[in-house]
């Protein structure tokens, strides 16, 4: 059976889930995500450092998807979306857990995949000298991205970056990045 | 000089750059999705100012979050201010971050290591 996003989503609605959406990821969507989600953390009295790096993550997320999503493909249901993602954060006592997805036309990724393993091959020191290195030299993109979302999101949460791609047909994958922010810090 | 004086919103920072003033501040929350479009008129500004700055150049920066485009612009404003620095004035960079907030410390010293100006890092205690 094909892929579909519906019950992906579905799959995804677990009982720790605080927060959902699946739709158009506009500029007033990521406000409301970001104003539900930081009053969902304040209500559930998180110290002030998980709070603000599940904010974090959580900004770099929506607007990854907001710089980087393409087009949907020709027979899927919602044509409507400028641009379409889905986005689903769940709560528990190990954390937090972000789930981000995306279409991507399958000459992207990899490109992408090599990007995220490379983030995944590196040490802490290191991703932060990455994060320097990206900073210092690279532009700002035509899409206004800056090239640094995804290293950010594995500094801020000191964790491997756990993604799949998913065969929708042959021009398209879907793309899920997982994000996983602990409750308790590493030392 | 004209001064910049924005207002904050829920996405973007509260400017004060004012060559009336002793102190410039940048602070609140950053996180718009273009954030060119907010830092240029600030740099440009910068541009200006570096032709007849005050003795002193003084600027807080008391950010809650910003997004990682922004972080790019923040240090398109610092290179402004690192050539007023190179040009013999005083200029001085004031980091503020919340206690704890060590990713916020850490960010502050990222920039510290990339541009040449003095840093003061300094933790708000509730």
């Amino acid at each position: 059976m094909s892929f579909s996003v519906e019950n992906f989503f579905k799959e995804l609605q677990t009982e720790d889930v605080i927060f959902s959406f699946k739709g158009d990821i506009s500029s007033d969507v990521i406000n409301n995500v970001l104003d539900s989600v930081e009053k969902k953390t304040e209500e559930a009295n998180d110290p002030s450092k998980i709070r603000k790096k599940v904010y974090n993550v959580l900004v770099e997320s929506l607007q990854n998807l907001y710089h980087h999503v393409d087009i949907v493909p020709e027979n899927f249901a919602d044509q409507s979306s400028e641009r379409f993602g889905l986005i689903v954060i769940a709560r528990n006592e190990k954390g937090y857990f972000i789930s981000a997805g995306n279409f991507i036309t399958r000459d992207k990724i990899k490109s992408l995949e090599s990007k995220i393993s490379k983030i995944n091959n590196s040490s802490p020191e290191e991703i932060k000298e990455l994060y320097k290195f990206i900073l210092h030299h690279q532009k700002i993109s035509d899409k206004g991205g800056g090239g640094l979302g995804l290293v950010d999101i594995a500094r801020k949460t000191g964790n491997k970056l756990d993604y799949s791609f998913i065969h929708y047909n042959d021009d398209y994958s879907f793309f899920h990045l997982k994000i996983r922010i602990d409750s308790v810090e590493k030392e | 000089m004209e001064p910049i004086v924005i207002e904050g919103t829920p996405k973007t920072p509260t400017v004060r750059f004012d060559s009336n003033e002793a102190v410039f501040k940048l602070e609140g929350r950053s996180i718009p999705e273009n954030s060119v479009e907010f830092y240029k008129p600030l740099v440009d500004w910068l541009e200006s100012y570096k032709d007849s700055p005050l003795q002193k150049t003084v600027v807080e920066v008391k950010l809650e979050y910003f997004n990682t485009s922004s972080s790019k612009c923040i240090l398109d404003v610092f290179k402004k201010l690192e050539v007023i620095h190179k040009a013999k004035n005083e200029v001085q960079i004031k980091w503020y971050y919340e206690e704890d907030d060590e990713d916020m410390l850490e960010a502050g010293e990222d920039y510290e290591s990339i541009i040449r100006v003095p840093f003061e890092m300094i933790e708000i205690v509730e």
